[in-house]
């Protein structure tokens, strides 16, 4: 399972409570939000916790749901398609959108000249 | 709050070497991909402190705990963290029960050898005065593990 492999990356971790990103980073990202006043010390370890394996899970489906499995590469385009086609990481698109050549974004504004109108 | 906006960017150090444990050995990620998933964890993480600080305010609370982020992954989804989240919380809680414990045998085998050089007939304030002040050093100690943790 997943959750068997997670646990043993967080092995290798550097530190005693088996966490690498920086607790006090997190704390200032968590505290950037206006609405926050506080946040205990346990809620701040699962929020950091929950961070990396967020980002062993958006990089691992990205990898194993893109182009890159022959070339064994992880690109920009693989992340963005995970963010628009899975449903958990739709929260994502805005700041991992898809990547479009202007030719074609034109060309689609010829076929759908309504979206200009949106925008 | 954050003084340079790069404050809230996570160590791409860091985020480089967890998602290479988490990926395959010899894949290579692009640097743009990298960058992605950066943003993407700082995204998360407000994203998360949004969700668990409406379960808070809903339980009329200000500060928030471990509940309201259990809760707030349940929200978003991702149930698959909540297993992995409950043996890091369990880890926290012993390691914490372990530190106290750890500073009150210090406290008694420093008591013990007190009256194995015959001082026990201290009188019983001085005793208390010096355990006070052995209490202080300890939580000096802590203090200067957590910034190292943090570091």
């Amino acid at each position: 399972m997943s959750g068997n492999k997670v646990e043993d990356n967080v092995d290798h971790a550097s530190n005693s409570k088996g966490i690498s990103l920086p607790m006090t980073r997190v704390k200032l990202i968590m505290k950037s939000s206006p609405e926050v006043s506080s946040i205990n010390q346990e809620a701040l370890l699962l929020t950091t916790k929950a961070t990396e394996l967020f980002v062993q899970y958006l990089a691992l489906s990205s990898f194993l749901n893109g182009s890159g499995k022959d070339k064994n590469t992880l690109s920009y385009s693989d992340l963005a398609n995970t963010a628009e086609e899975t449903e958990t990481f739709q929260f994502l698109t805005d700041i991992l959108p898809r990547k479009i050549l202007v030719r074609d974004y034109l060309k689609s504004l010829e076929e759908n000249p309504v979206e200009e109108a949106d925008n | 709050m954050a003084e340079r906006p790069e404050d809230l960017n996570l160590p791409n150090a860091v985020i480089t070497r967890i998602i290479k444990e988490a990926l395959p050995d010899g894949v290579n990620v692009s640097k743009e991909a990298r960058r992605a998933i950066s943003q993407a964890a700082s995204v998360f993480v407000l994203y998360a402190t949004s969700c668990a600080n409406n379960f808070a305010m809903k339980a009329k609370r200000k500060t928030l705990n471990a509940t309201d982020v259990m809760s707030a992954m349940e929200e978003m989804e991702f149930e698959r963290f909540l297993q992995p989240l409950r043996e890091s919380l369990e880890a926290y809680k012993k390691g914490q029960k372990g530190k106290k414990e750890a500073s009150e045998q210090k406290r008694k085998d420093a008591k013990e050898k007190k009256s194995d050089t015959g001082e026990n007939d201290k009188s019983r304030e001085d005793e208390e005065e010096e355990e006070e002040r052995m209490e202080e050093d300890q939580e000096a100690e802590n203090d200067v593990e957590e910034e190292e943790v943090e570091n």
